[in-house]
Order: structure tokens, then sequence, then C-alpha cells
């Protein structure tokens, strides 16, 4: 296997542990406290389905970009890979109004473990978003000129696990209530 | 290191030939998860528990098999990284498992998690109450999982 | 991915062969050998902080209220920041660096033929980061309150709130320069692993990877695979400080207990972590100085791996009296109990390997013998830990304190004794004097048992370790107690003073030792093919090939007692 390629599945494998920890955290304290749920209630449904299908289609693009470099295509793939980028810069936008409005409505970090829970767990997730939207920059920039086109596949397996971490936090954070 | 590095124990260790997929072939699969994702928002304004849990929990594992498998190509890499990256969820239930008995539960054999309790009982009577803070329910609770010693 | 499958690595060197300046040589450099090189002094100068600071809380433990030449007079709080910063240092800034990042950037590239690591530039972030934690964490001393003083495990609440603690700046910093130098090793690890997945020898299969380099990798994974939880933690527990979060804080419904699983879920693994790099260690010299194979290459292999499968089961043990449901302490007895198998098996191992073997007792022999047999008195002790019931009234008093060091003292320091002296000649190019060697190898020996021996007692007669002045506890000062604290506080003073032998041996052999030949032990393994020291690209004469497993001693049909990985099967064996 391509180095490069090798050594993003052992970073993915080492964030496995870092989010499981933290979600492995909010679970049980969730299923302790069934108090919970009257805070939950106030998170916003439907900020968490757009922003989970911005991140599912920036997805799509990036697994487009990487089928795009596997055929040599950089240009294209460079294009697709700022496309991604964007849907990661939507996601910050949705998010940031999103918190706005809840801390707005008094529901701060340290209002309750729920939201201690809620902004850590999203708070890292976004980090990793932004993490992947620069080393993505760099890749498209390299791509864009046919340069590295390996690097295009292995930045897009990192977003997709972003993405994955997403698809379990929607449920956890959003849908549980 | 290319032209050193054939670590003969994985013979044919580049590039195996994935992503032999058409683009419409991704665009289909997005299709899928957007459905699911509708599904899942839907399910649980039923409102019964059982559906909840099936439309969020279950189709978030849909949805993450389909990406994994789809999108990361996990089907045609070498077996050994779904097998690490199995490993480390199983470690994750381990230390739910492991955990669990203890911070999911608030009492036990001789012990009983009286803050946590008071925590429960506090939230729940507020019920839906805005911005109720959870801080001020009483004083730490002796009992409550005393800060131990360790080497 | 097939167009451009094979560009995918990060050398940014090896062109343009220009004489590299001082700070792009020794400060910037992506070498392997120079990374380690940092990782090595780095964890020195760090052992020098470990070792003041428990100078001066021993001190004050033996002769209370004195003023310690050096420091001056030990208050409460400094003696909290001192104990905590001496656990602190000693196993995240010394064990960890010496052991995993300087032997593993050393030995891997060497051991399995290569001219780098495949990501140069990850390993030199890497050490930036450590050096940047190890910095933080120092600082940590100067700010207003001082240096964190809630134990190197950090429980909350107290760690938690700057009220309890009274150090709200220093526990931050603390938990910041732990949670960086974990990333820093996250980075190294991914490194190692992909290195020796990709870049090995030609000719180099699994089982002709020599064990320390296996043992290496085995950690890297075991770190990577226990520190998540705690990094998510760290973040957590830095949010209850700083943003007023509760998770752990049981006043706003959070749950200390979290924590301590959190800690010890890393915290255990990590204890195998270092041990087994120095395992390994160990099976380097005892086959090269015994010239013999090492007995049951394959059974040592399986059983660190079993080692450390179930490292993960164990966590709890340390949190008996901590509240723990007493139905998992049932279990975490029983699993801890078993994990002394494995160990133990591959202490037998090595004595095995030992066993008739031609033995010379070198330097480096000694403290790999010294290895075995102390390390061994720290897993039998450990036993009574294990068990629930004795650890409930062991667990606060000296004997677990006594335990840990019989650990860790071999692995973090016989063990890196132990790879510092036989690697010496290869690392610099040349001989370290082997009287002097000697000497600083009986007077560490001698006096490490002599402290902690004593500890041991002093636990059995339910001596509390979280005290600060005995003489507050009449209890504790009968019959003798204040005589075994003085006498391994004095012992303390003499190891250390030993210290300065080894460390005048160290700069003196370095600048005027004896200048090394390629091969000076006769070892089979492939660094012991590279120049002494070897240049950038590790090996001049091209990359080597690899033919056997790496430890072929005294083979029947060789004259010679060894026979390098290196040399071609199909020339005729010398008779």
């Amino acid at each position: 296997m391509p180095t490069g390629r090798l050594a993003v599945w052992w970073l993915i494998a080492s964030e496995i542990v870092i989010f499981g920890g933290v979600l492995g955290a909010y679970l049980m304290h969730r299923l302790g406290h069934p108090e919970w749920a009257n805070q939950s209630m106030h998170t916003s449904t439907w900020k968490g389905a757009l922003n989970t299908f911005i991140l599912l289609t920036s997805s799509l693009s990036a697994v487009l970009a990487h089928n795009a470099a596997s055929r040599g295509d950089g240009k294209r793939a460079a294009k697709l890979l700022w496309a991604t980028i964007g849907g990661g810069a939507a996601f910050l936008v949705v998010k940031s109004f999103e918190w706005t409005a809840e801390i707005k409505a008094g529901y701060t970090i340290s209002s309750n473990t729920f939201w201690s829970f809620y902004y850590t767990a999203a708070g890292i997730h976004g980090l990793h978003v932004i993490a992947g939207m620069i080393v993505m920059m760099f890749v498209a920039a390299d791509a864009a000129k046919g340069k590295e086109l390996q690097r295009v596949e292995n930045a897009g397996l990192y977003w997709h696990f972003v993405d994955l971490v997403w698809i379990f936090l929607f449920p956890l954070l959003y849908i549980a209530k | 290191m290319s032209d050193t590095a054939h670590a003969p124990a994985a013979p044919g260790s580049h590039a195996v030939a994935h992503a032999s997929h058409p683009d419409s072939f991704y665009v289909k699969i997005w299709g899928v998860l957007l459905v699911l994702l509708v599904v899942s928002v839907v399910g649980p304004e039923l409102g019964i528990r059982v559906v909840t849990l099936f439309t969020a929990f279950g189709i978030a594992v849909v949805k993450a098999y389909l990406v994994i498998k789809n999108f990361m190509h996990l089907g045609v890499e070498k077996k050994y990284v779904a097998y690490l990256l199995l490993t480390m969820l199983a470690l994750m239930v381990v230390m739910v498992g492991g955990v669990g008995p203890d911070v999911l539960r608030h009492q036990g054999t001789n012990w009983d998690n009286v803050a946590a309790k008071k925590a429960v009982e506090a939230g729940l009577k507020a019920g839906g109450g805005h911005g109720e803070h959870g801080a001020d329910h009483g004083a730490p609770a002796p009992g409550a999982a005393s800060p131990g010693e360790a080497h | 991915m097939s167009t451009a499958a094979h560009a995918d690595h990060g050398h940014d060197h090896a062109h343009a062969h220009h004489e590299p300046g001082f700070v792009e040589k020794y400060l910037w450099s992506t070498d392997h050998k120079m990374i380690a090189m940092q990782y090595l002094f780095t964890g020195m100068a760090m052992a020098l902080v470990g070792g003041f600071t428990v100078y001066a809380f021993r001190m004050q433990l033996a002769f209370p209220g004195m003023s310690v030449p050096g420091y001056g007079r030990v208050t409460a709080t400094d003696y909290n920041a001192l104990v905590t910063t001496h656990g602190s240092v000693m196993i995240f800034w010394v064990a960890m660096p010496v052991l995993i990042a300087a032997l593993g950037n050393y030995l891997i590239p060497l051991m399995i033929g290569c001219d780098d690591m495949v990501f140069p530039r990850l390993n030199r972030l890497s050490y930036q980061l450590f050096l940047i934690s190890a910095i933080i964490l120092v600082a940590s001393f100067y700010v207003p309150g001082g240096a964190f003083g809630g134990a190197w495990t950090s429980y909350p609440p107290l760690s938690a709130k700057a009220e309890y603690s009274l150090t709200g700046l220093g526990s931050s910093m603390w938990l910041f320069a732990v949670a960086l130098e974990f990333a820093a090793f996250l980075l190294g690890g991914i490194n190692f692993v992909t290195t020796v997945m990709n870049s090995r020898a030609p000719g180099m299969k699994m089982f002709d990877v020599p064990i320390v380099v296996w043992m290496i990798i085995i950690a890297s994974i075991l770190f990577m695979a226990s520190v998540g939880p705690l990094i998510a933690g760290a973040i957590m527990l830095m949010f209850d400080q700083q943003l007023g979060t509760g998770f752990f804080d049981p006043a706003k419904g959070g749950d200390p207990v979290l924590w301590q699983h959190l800690f010890w879920f890393f915290g255990h693994p990590e204890v195998y972590v270092v041990l087994l790099p120095a395992m390994g260690i160990v099976a380097e010299i005892i086959t090269v100085f015994s010239r013999k194979k090492l007995f049951a290459y394959k059974t040592v292999l399986y059983t660190a791996i079993g080692t450390g499968v179930l490292s993960f089961f164990v966590w709890a043990h340390h949190q008996f009296i901590a509240g723990i449901d007493p139905r998992m302490a049932n279990v975490f007895s029983v699993t801890t109990l078993l994990i002394s198998i494995p160990v133990a098996e591959m202490v037998f191992v090595y004595i095995g390997t030992l066993y008739g073997g031609s033995i010379r007792l070198t330097t480096p022999m000694l403290w790999a013998l010294a290895f075995i047999a102390e390390f061994l008195l720290g897993g039998v002790t450990g036993i009574f830990l294990g068990a629930s019931g004795a650890d409930i009234y062991f667990h606060d008093t000296y004997f677990v304190v006594a335990h840990f060091h019989y650990t860790f003292f071999p692995i973090a320091f016989i063990g890196s004794f132990a790879a510092i002296t036989y690697w010496f000649p290869k690392m610099f190019g040349k001989m370290m004097n082997e009287t002097w060697g000697k000497v600083h190898f009986w007077g560490t020996i001698i006096p490490f048992n002599f402290i902690f021996i004593p500890l041991f007692l002093l636990g059995i007669r339910g001596d509390h370790r979280r005290i600060y002045d005995y003489r507050h506890f009449p209890d504790l000062m009968k019959a003798g107690m204040q005589d075994l604290r003085i006498l391994a506080t004095i012992s303390l003073l003499v190891l250390l003073a030993f210290q300065v032998v080894f460390l005048v041996n160290f700069f003196v052999s370095l600048f005027r030792g004896p200048k090394a030949p390629m091969n000076p032990w006769n070892a089979n393994t492939l660094e012991w093919q590279a120049p002494s020291p070897p240049p950038h690209g590790n090996f001049p004469q091209g990359l080597p090939n690899v033919y056997r497993g790496p430890y072929e001693y005294s083979h029947p049909d060789r004259k010679d007692d060894y026979w390098p990985q290196t040399e071609p099967a199909s020339e005729p064996a010398k008779t």
C-alpha cells in the first residue's frame, strides 16, 4: 500500500479512539441522565440535518475528486476539492449561526453537562473540519498543477472520516430527544 | 523510498486497482445517503421510541457503512485496514463496558452517587424550562465516588 | 491512484548535497539520527529536572523542615508540585522520549535497512512539538501559583478547580503540555509503523525484524490505541478548568470517576508502551553477549502482542479504592493477575537464552541482566496490588510507590542505560569507557535497592504516601520508620551522585573516547553494517539486502560465532 494512504489509515485509527473517548463518555452520561432530554430538545434538528446534507455532499465531491485524480485529471480533481472545501466552509457557517442562536438563548458550554458535551464534541469535530479544509487547500493547489495526485485520495479519506463522525454525532446530539 | 520499499511480506502492495467506478455510481450512493438522511429525520417525528432508535442509530450505521464501503473503498482495501479499524471500535466498546457500571449507574452495591441522582431529579422536575442551569443543586456529595488514589 | 502511487513520500532531502549549517544540521534536521539525538538529549536534560525534584522532596521527607541545599525550604505547596513534576517528567518526558522516540528514531531505519523514516518532516514536527511541551512544563514552575500539584494522574475535582488545586494556570499548563506531548508521539508512532511496514530492506521478512523494532512498533500501536480517550478527557478537563464546565465535577452533575477511567484506560497500556521497548533492548543485548540465538523468537513476539492486547483489560486495578463497582473489581483482579503470565514468560525466555551461552559481562550486558532481575521484583510485588483485597490495604502506602519504581526504574533507567551503553559506539563513533561504565552500574543498582526496599517495608507497615511532614503523624513515626525514610533518602543521594560518573563518562567518551569500529560487539543486526556513526543516508555502500534472521549466533556450520543478516547465503561459510 502506498505509504501516504497507509499513514492516513493509521491516523484515522488513532482518531477513532479520540472520538470514541468523548462519544463514549457522552453516551454513558446520556443514558444515566434521562433529564438531558429536556435540554436536547432545544437543539435544532433541521440545522443539524442541513449540515449532514452539506457534509454528505462534500464527501461526494471528495470521492469524485479522487476519481478524477486516478484518471490523471488534476484540474478537475482540484476543482472538486475546492468544492469540498466550500462544503466545509458552508458547514462551519451553518454551525456558527446555530451556536450563536443557542448561546443567545442561554445554552452555553457551562450551563449544563449536556451542553458541555454538545459544544465539546461538535467543537472537536469542527476542528477536524477546519484541519481537513487546510490540508485540502494544499492538496488542491498541487493537484491543479498535476502534482502529487495520490494525495487527493488521502485527503479524501480523511474527509470521509470527518463525515463519518458527523453521521454519528447527528443522531446522538440532535435526533435523540 | 520507492526504490527500496519492497517489503516482501506485502507482495503487490501498491495501488490496488480500486476506484474503478464511473462518477454516476458515486452520485447514486449519494442519492441513497440523502434518502436515508430524510428517513432518519422523519422517523423520530412519529414519536415511537423503537422507531426513533432504529431510524436514528440504525440508519447512522447504514450510512456509515455506505460511506466506508463506497467512498473510502474499504471493500477493496487490504484486509488488515478493516481489522485495524474494527479493533479500535472494539476497544471503545471495552472502554464503555468497563466504565459504564460506574458512570452510567448512580447506585451500586455499596455506593450511592448522590450528586448524579440529585441532578437527575432536579433536571426532571425543571422539565423543559429554558436555560435551566444544572449547576446549583446541592453540595458535592461525599458518597459520590470520592476521588481515589493511584499509583 | 495508479498514476502517481510511487511518488508518495516526503523526502525533502537527498538532493543538493551542500554542507548544512549548524542550525540545519543540529536543530532543523530531518535526519532520523539527528532527531533521535535531539530526543535523547532532551530526555537526559529532563531526567536532570526529574532527579532534582526527587532530591528536593525526598530531603523534606527524611529531614522535615530543613533548608534543602540548592532548593531552600520545601513548603507544602512546593512539595505537591515537586512530586507531581517528578512523576510526570520521568514518565512522559524521560521514559517515553528516550525509550520510544530516541531509540525508535535511531534504530528503526538502521535496523530495517533504509535511509530514513518515510515522513522525515513529520518526524521533525514531532520533536518540535515535544520540545515545546517540555518547555511549557518547565515554565509552569514560574507562573503565579507555581507548577501543578495534583499528582501525575491529575484526578479531578482537585485538578479541575483552581480553588482546590491553588494552581489555576499551572494545572492548565501541565495539561496542555501533556496533550501536546501525546500529539507529538502520535505523529511519531504513525511514522514508525508506516516506516516498518513499507521500508524494510529487501529480503527482510516479518520474522527477520529484530525484536526491539517489533517491540517499539507494538508499543507505538498500543499508545495510538489507548491515548485517544485521554486526549478527549484532557480537552474536557481543560474546559472544566478554564470554561467552568462540569464534566468531572459532581456538583454540576459530572463524574470524577470518569476521568480516572479515561486516564487509566491509557495509563495502564502506557506501562507496556514503555516496558516493551526496554524488553526489546534487553533481547538484543543478551543475544549478542551470550552469543546465542534468541530462545523462541516467535514466542517472544506473540507474547508481546498478547501482553499488549491484555493490557487493555486491566486498567481499573488502579481504581480499586475509588469506589468502582465491586463486581468490576473482581474482573479486573483476574485480568491483572493474568497479565503477569506473559510478562513472566518473556523473562523465562530471556533466561533460556542466557542458559549455556558464553556470557561476556560488558557494561550493556550488566544492565540487561540487572533489568531482568530488578523488573522481576517489580512484577512479583505487583501481584499483591493486582488482587483487589490486598490492594485496598496497600494502595495508599509506600508499597505502591516501591512497586511502581521497581518496574519503572528498570524500564526507564536500566533499560535506557543498557541501550545507551550498547549503541553508543554506533551513535557517536566512539567507545565508552568500560571501567567507569561498571562503576556507574554498581553505583546505581546498589543504592536503587536501598531506596526502594525500605519503602516496601514502610508500606507494609502502613506508611501513607501522600504526607508532607510525618512529624504530624506520630503513628507513622514509631519504631524506626523515620530511619527507613532517611536510609532511602541517603541511598537516593548516593544514586544521584553516581549519575555524575555516567555523565562524565558519556561526554568524555563522546569527545575523547577511542574510535569505535563498525561492529564492535560482533553483532548481526543491520545497524552494525553501517559506518560508526552512520552518515546521512545510513548505508553509503548501498542499502543492504537481508538473508536471515537477526539472532544467528554460534551457528554450528560457521567459524565466526556471528552471521550478519546482510551476508549472502550463497557465499561459502568460512570453515
